[in-house]
């Protein structure tokens, strides 16, 4: 692996060489390595591109890398991911996508991921979208995130987005069965000119099931967010979301939060807050001796950790 | 150690927070205190640079601060202790103990300061400085910060606001430790009378004028209404001694 591959590895999924266990690593659009185990298999499709992650019921304590590496300017990559999480399994899936454009042209990659989670099986997804060039080429990143938990299913999803990605749609859709519960943790952090949109929706279709969405968001200079959510409540269940943001120079950030009861006893509830980082908190944190800048960087660290 | 000079801070409707306030400090443990209003946290928020004054100079061992920032005066070893302690979502009580002790702290006695002020370490250490924590416990972390300072003056603003009478008892020992432990000075703006019975000076500020200044002895009975000679006839006629 080159240089720049290792650094996206490092930025995107924390790895400073392939990892142990299970993983599939997509770089300019090809394959560039995979190892499977005993319980966990990996399928390219034939159909189109992407993979079949599917892995064994009751499959514990084990782990799947699937990053992708793009460092050609001009690549647009497409690609659809489908796991398949057996029953009781309790594992954590990492993915990220990295983007490296030295080039003029816009790089691009759409991911397309699935999930069909098993009975009372345990899921943390992590995911972490990091861009960098010194071109005039764009990078755009469109991640889809579709959710199928089965009853007593709980998935954890995390994802962030803190540097160098100029335009992103980010959508996550769920349906949830009795007992099954979602948790997103969205960071996302745009500069410059970005932009960011981000969807979600979710369906809460069985009794007892549950999701909180929470997003915290620091827009800067000039650039543009947008959040949308719609939590349906369609049985006796609970839904949360969660919208924070700072905004700074001459950023700008719209929430739009939806909530749809179509049960009596549906409990949902939507909290947004939009503001510029306060000033006693700024006061605070100087009165420790930090300077202006440095008490910033410590508020918006500390709100996107 | 402090000198103020003529300090005068005006609202913008106008209206003078405080008037032409001098005062020269050298004793370790100052306690500020009057009646609601008077301009108490005005002239605390004075002295760390919270707020600039209209009128008027603040020396700092013999620095004008006056037009210094909030940073440069707590660099100069200036710590202050919000009445109201502010919520910051995402930093935890360890960042803030570890902000607080300085850059070139290499192992910070995170455990120590909050025993101090009543927190049992392992529950708080890792808990966010947001809303799920109650004012009370707030303001023993904002006590804790100050600890963790360990500056030449620090200003503790009504630091019994928001705690409990009972806890606010075993918190007094946190000062009376830092006043025999460290070689800083103590300023607290307070209406503890327990507070005001361990302060070398107290200052008493009304109205935005300095009503009254000096050492214990002189005005805490004054200004709890039992002078001297009050107390002198009340105690030679039950026959008790002083």
């Amino acid at each position: 692996m080159d240089a720049i591959t290792m650094n996206l590895l490092k930025e995107v999924a924390d790895l400073d060489a392939l990892p142990t266990g299970a993983y599939n690593l997509r770089a300019n659009g090809k394959g560039a390595g995979r190892n499977t185990t005993a319980n966990i298999d990996i399928v390219t499709k034939e159909d189109k591109p992407g993979i079949d992650i599917i892995i064994k019921p009751g499959t514990k304590k084990e782990s799947v890398h699937i990053p992708v590496i793009i460092s050609e300017t001009g690549l647009k990559d497409l690609v659809y991911n489908d796991f398949y999480i057996g029953e009781d399994a309790d594992v954590v899936i990492i993915a990220g996508c990295g983007i490296h454009n030295c080039g003029g042209s816009l790089s691009q990659h759409d991911g397309i991921h699935t999930f069909h989670v098993g009975k009372n099986a345990k899921l943390r997804y992590v995911e972490k979208h990091y861009g960098e060039g010194d071109g005039l080429g764009k990078q755009v990143m469109n991640p889809t995130t579709v959710v199928y938990l089965e009853e007593g299913a709980v998935m954890e999803m995390e994802t962030t987005q803190i540097a160098g990605i100029d335009d992103t749609i980010r959508t996550t859709k769920g349906e949830i069965k009795a007992g099954g519960s979602l948790v997103v943790k969205e960071k996302i952090m745009t500069t410059g000119d970005q932009k960011a949109i981000t969807n979600f929706e979710v369906d809460l279709n069985g009794e007892g099931s549950a999701a909180n969405l929470i997003s915290r968001s620091v827009a800067k200079d000039h650039s543009r967010q947008e959040f949308n959510s719609d939590i349906r409540g369609n049985a006796p269940c609970a839904g949360h979301s969660e919208c924070d943001a700072i905004i700074m120079d001459q950023g700008w950030v719209g929430a739009s939060p939806k909530l749809t009861a179509a049960h009596i006893d549906a409990a949902l509830i939507h909290e947004a807050a939009i503001g510029k980082i306060a000033g006693e908190q700024l006061d605070k944190l100087m009165t420790l001796g930090l300077s202006r800048e440095e008490a910033e960087e410590q508020i918006i660290n500390g709100f996107l950790s | 150690m402090l000198e103020i000079k003529h300090l005068s801070y005006k609202v913008e409707d106008g209206s003078e927070i405080l008037q032409d306030i001098n005062l020269t400090i050298q004793e370790r443990f100052v306690a500020i205190t009057g009646p609601n209003g008077g301009g108490k946290s005005t002239l605390a928020k004075l002295i760390a640079g919270l707020y600039e004054p209209t009128e008027g100079q603040i020396l700092f061992d013999g620095n004008d601060i006056t037009h210094m920032s909030i940073t440069e005066r707590a660099r100069l070893g200036i710590s202050y202790a919000f009445q109201q302690p502010v919520r910051l979502k995402g930093l935890k009580v360890s960042d803030m103990l570890r902000l607080a002790a300085g850059k070139e702290k290499k192992n910070v006695d995170y455990c120590g300061y909050l025993s101090e002020v009543g927190l049992c370490a392992k529950d708080y250490i890792n808990r966010e400085i947001n809303a799920s924590l109650s004012g009370g416990e707030l303001k023993r972390i904002e006590i804790a910060m100050a600890l963790a300072r360990s500056t030449q003056l620090t200003i503790f603003d009504e630091p019994e606001a928001g705690i409990d009478l009972w806890s606010f008892q075993n918190l007094i020992h946190v000062f009376e430790k830092m006043y025999e432990e460290t070689r800083g000075s103590i300023m607290i703006i307070s209406h503890q009378e327990r507070i005001l019975n361990i302060a070398d000076r107290i200052i008493v500020l009304k109205d935005g004028h300095l009503a009254q200044s000096g050492s214990r002895d002189e005005v805490l009975p004054e200004l709890l209404g039992t002078t001297k000679e009050a107390c002198d006839i009340l105690l030679g006629k039950m026959g008790g001694t002083k």
